[in-house]
């Protein structure tokens, strides 16, 4: 592809390497580390599910009790494995007399490490096989029944009861919708467990649990079928309990993960160290399955100016690139995020909103770039509002973005009620369709206002990248440098479910996904 | 050929709705029923327009949204009107001074800093408010309430429990507290500010400090109701509050 920005792919590949680097030095912390929420993914996919007589999932009491003994550092798999050994019970049985006090992994005698790997290797393996039937079902949608055409159409349902919710989604899908997203309900990415079962109770948003995904899949599936298009599911692998999200993500084939540790960091003041060790797994999870996963780069703007904090926007979807690279996933399956965030009043913000947008699809020419609306400067004007949407999709068709969020006009106002989103889809449709091939016609003047602007964003991304490759991650963090948001290294919520593995800890999940056991 | 006849003016004792010509009544709006599209739905669309108040009412365009429910958009003309003259609004009565004139005010006033702490609380995570009012860079050009010289404003963040606000703004004997809520979905900030108040009321603190609470669907009448001091919405800057706090405090004799 050549750069219609006249982008110097010297800069590109320098702003890159850097990123590479980054992720390369945290990857040596993750690889120190493990946290409860990865080892709870452990046991999920392990087949533990269920909650005790007081309603806390079984992962978290068979975890909080190795925690409590000590045994965190050497992972669950080992005290697992061993469990099978010496009790001849199934994971799930262990947890079940786990909970009843009947039994205490830590306190049977302790086997060699080769042991436990191959008592705990069936039920690996058996997960994995569940994980590829639904990549296979998936795949098999795809192939029969079809999908709907790039940019895909993404709305959110978020009436907090996920039985409305599929009501909500089933019309958003018959009036054209290729994906549908279900918010997540205030507080529960500080929660650390996932609640269990069906939910009908949630603010701005309704709980992720793994029978809400089930109960959307199903309806999701029928409408499918109906409308001849296979409809995408989207959720959050994030908070405390990104991992284990993803694996319920995984077991019940949702197809978009939203999965930023920055944005856990920033937003909900997660600590570092725990959410950077939880998305690895979660990351290894999600390629494994075919899962894309969609990074939160844009809400640096709701908080920092888009236009002088684009550089940061860009910066941070090249390390989210290259922590991908390092969990396995395809490039294809990176939902790089950013947003159409400009002050409107800007003058020729729109060329800067292009600028931007084509800057990304060149730099990740295969990438599925997530666009996300404008938010922050939609008002209760809601007809102004929705011409904000008519530019952002314009740019969308324009520059060839591949999971196009649709702003609401009522942004300003309330969580999408059931015609906004008509309302959207209808002027995505009509916008995408009415100039499908603009991009292909028209091409940008050289030196001008777009080029010069795309070229300084990318030569301050590369600069900032440099920097951070200097000072560290964390560091940068602390310092404030992205969304104008500072977090120190040791606070923030869930650092104490982080420890260090000891030399007899193992991860049977990771080493096999990364593998890419077939 | 008919006469030109001047514009009717305003009977401010009567208004309504004005689309071109005066007392018209015109309306616009738009709504979903939970019923499929077609005549039936259309007339229900109008006799709830009617119970409305809206005569004359025509259902402009309807669109079926895929479940067998109709998506309309109405135009009535309203046949109601209010008398203006007799409006009453609650409105946080102090003089605006700007950031120089309340650090002058501080320094006329009081011979101590002023202390106020503030947060997004409750499962809220939506800084952005207060950090507009109470953070050094402020908001639109007004600086908040950090920069303020004589008073410690110290901005918790967000989601932070009612009670671990409470508990600072004793340790740190606080003159007001701060609370902003922005997600208003199934009324959780309700639920979450009446929580606040009780909270006071039970730690014995109520009356010893001024309460405050913001946020885009925060009104004053709706904040008063629910027992805070002063709400404040859209378009708040830290001149306001600071304004408001200080006066307040002037008026109650905590200087
Ligand atoms: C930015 C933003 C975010 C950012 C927040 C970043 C941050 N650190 O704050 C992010 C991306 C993180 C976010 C997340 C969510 N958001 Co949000 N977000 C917005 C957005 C786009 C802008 C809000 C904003 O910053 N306004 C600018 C500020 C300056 O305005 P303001 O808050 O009104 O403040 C002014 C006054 O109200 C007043 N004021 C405010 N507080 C106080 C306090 C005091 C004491 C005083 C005196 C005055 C005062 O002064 C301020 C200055 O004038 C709005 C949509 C919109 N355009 O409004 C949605 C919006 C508020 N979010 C919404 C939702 C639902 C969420 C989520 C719950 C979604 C989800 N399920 O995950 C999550 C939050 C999770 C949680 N636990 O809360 C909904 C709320 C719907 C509702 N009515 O309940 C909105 C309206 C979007 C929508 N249509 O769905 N969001």
């Amino acid at each position: 592809m050549t750069s219609k920005l006249n982008l110097d792919k010297k800069v590109i590949d320098s702003a890159r390497n850097h990123a590479r680097s980054i992720a390369e030095s945290m990857q040596s912390f993750i690889d120190e580390h493990t946290t409860v929420s990865t080892e709870r993914t452990v046991l999920r996919l392990l087949g533990v599910d269920g909650v005790d007589d007081v309603e806390r999932p079984l992962p978290n009491v068979l975890v909080d009790e190795i925690k409590d003994a000590g045994g965190l550092p050497r992972g669950v798999a080992y005290w697992i494995g061993n469990a099978i050994r010496k009790t001849g019970k199934s994971p799930q049985e262990i947890a079940e007399a786990v909970a009843r006090g009947e039994l205490d992994v830590t306190k049977l005698d302790q086997g060699s490490v080769e042991d436990a790997r191959k008592a705990i290797e069936p039920y690996v393996d058996e997960s994995l096989a569940k994980i590829r039937k639904q990549t296979e079902t998936r795949n098999n949608y795809l192939e029969t029944i079809g999908e709907g055409r790039r940019p895909y159409l993404y709305v959110i349902v978020a009436t907090g009861n996920i039985y409305e919710d599929v009501n909500q989604a089933e019309a958003a899908a018959r009036q054209g919708a290729d994906i549908i997203a279900v918010i997540r309900t205030t507080g529960q990415s500080l929660l650390d467990y996932v609640p269990y079962g069906a939910t009908t109770e949630g603010f701005g948003g309704t709980y992720a649990t793994q029978e809400n995904f089930r109960i959307m899949r199903e309806r999701l599936d029928k409408v499918g079928e109906e409308v001849g298009r296979y409809i995408r599911l989207c959720n959050y692998s994030s908070g405390l309990c990104m991992p284990e999200i993803a694996a319920m993500g995984a077991l019940e084939r949702l197809d978009v993960m939203l999965n930023d540790a920055l944005y856990g960091i920033l937003f909900r003041d997660i600590n570092m160290q725990r959410t950077i060790v939880d998305q690895f797994m979660s990351r290894v999870i999600i390629g494994y399955s075919g899962i894309i996963f969609n990074s939160g780069e844009d809400n640096y703007l709701t908080t920092d100016d888009a236009i002088e904090a684009a550089h940061t926007v860009l910066a941070s979807q090249l390390m989210n690139e290259q922590f991908a690279v390092l969990a396995n996933i395809p490039e294809e399956n990176m939902g790089l995020g950013h947003a159409f965030e400009m002050d409107p009043a800007t003058e020729d913000g729109f060329l800067y909103e292009l600028a931007q947008a084509q800057m990304a699809r060149e730099v990740f020419p295969k990438a599925s770039l997530k666009y996300m609306p404008p938010t922050k400067f939609m008002t209760g004007n809601i007809f102004r509002g929705h011409l904000q949407d008519a530019l952002f999709n314009l740019v969308a068709v324009w520059t060839g973005q591949s999971l196009q969020l649709l702003g609401m006009l009522t942004e300003a106002i309330h969580t999408p009620h059931l015609h906004d989103r008509m309302l959207a889809i209808e002027n995505a449709k009509y916008i995408f369709n009415n100039c499908r091939h603009i991009g292909d016609e028209v091409e940008y003047k050289k030196g001008g206002i777009i080029q010069t602007r795309a070229q300084k964003v990318l030569k301050d991304a590369n600069e900032l990248l440099a920097q951070i490759e200097k000072d560290g991650l964390f560091a940068t963090i602390e310092a404030g440098k992205f969304a104008a948001v500072k977090r120190p290294f040791n606070g923030g919520k869930g650092l104490d479910g982080v420890c260090t593995k000891d030399d007899m800890y193992f991860n049977p999940f990771i080493e096999k996904m990364l593998g890419g056991v077939k | 050929m008919s006469k030109t006849t001047a514009v009717s003016k305003v009977d401010l004792t009567k208004i309504m709705p004005y689309g071109d010509t005066m007392n018209d009544g015109q309306v616009q709006m738009s709504f979903t029923l939970p019923v499929p599209d077609g005549d039936e739905a259309w007339e229900a669309a109008r006799q709830l327009a009617r119970k409305m108040g809206l005569d004359e009412p025509n259902v402009v365009y309807h669109r079926d949204l895929g479940i067998g429910y109709t998506y309309m958009i109405v135009y009535g003309k309203c046949t109601h009107s209010v008398d203006y003259t007799k409006i009453h609004v609650t409105k946080v009565e102090s003089n605006v001074m700007d950031r120089m004139e309340c650090i002058k005010y501080m320094e006329d006033h009081f011979n101590r800093p002023v202390v106020v702490v503030g947060a997004s609380t409750g499962t809220d995570a939506h800084t952005v408010g207060i950090d507009a009012i109470m953070n050094m860079k402020g908001f639109h050009g007004h600086f908040g309430l950090e920069r303020y010289t004589g008073m410690t404003a110290i901005n918790m963040g967000s989601q932070v429990p009612n009670e671990e606000l409470i508990a600072k703004a004793i340790e740190l004997k606080a003159d007001a507290i701060l609370v902003s809520q922005t997600v208003t979905q199934k009324d959780v900030h309700i639920t979450n500010l009446t929580n606040m108040v009780e909270l006071c009321e039970a730690e014995g603190i109520r009356d010893k400090i001024l309460l405050l609470c913001g946020g885009p669907r925060i009104s004053h009448e709706l904040a008063q109701e629910l027992g805070f001091d002063a709400g404040f919405g859209p378009e708040t800057y830290a001149d306001h509050v600071a304004s408001y706090i200080l006066q307040e405090l002037v008026e109650r004799k905590r200087v």
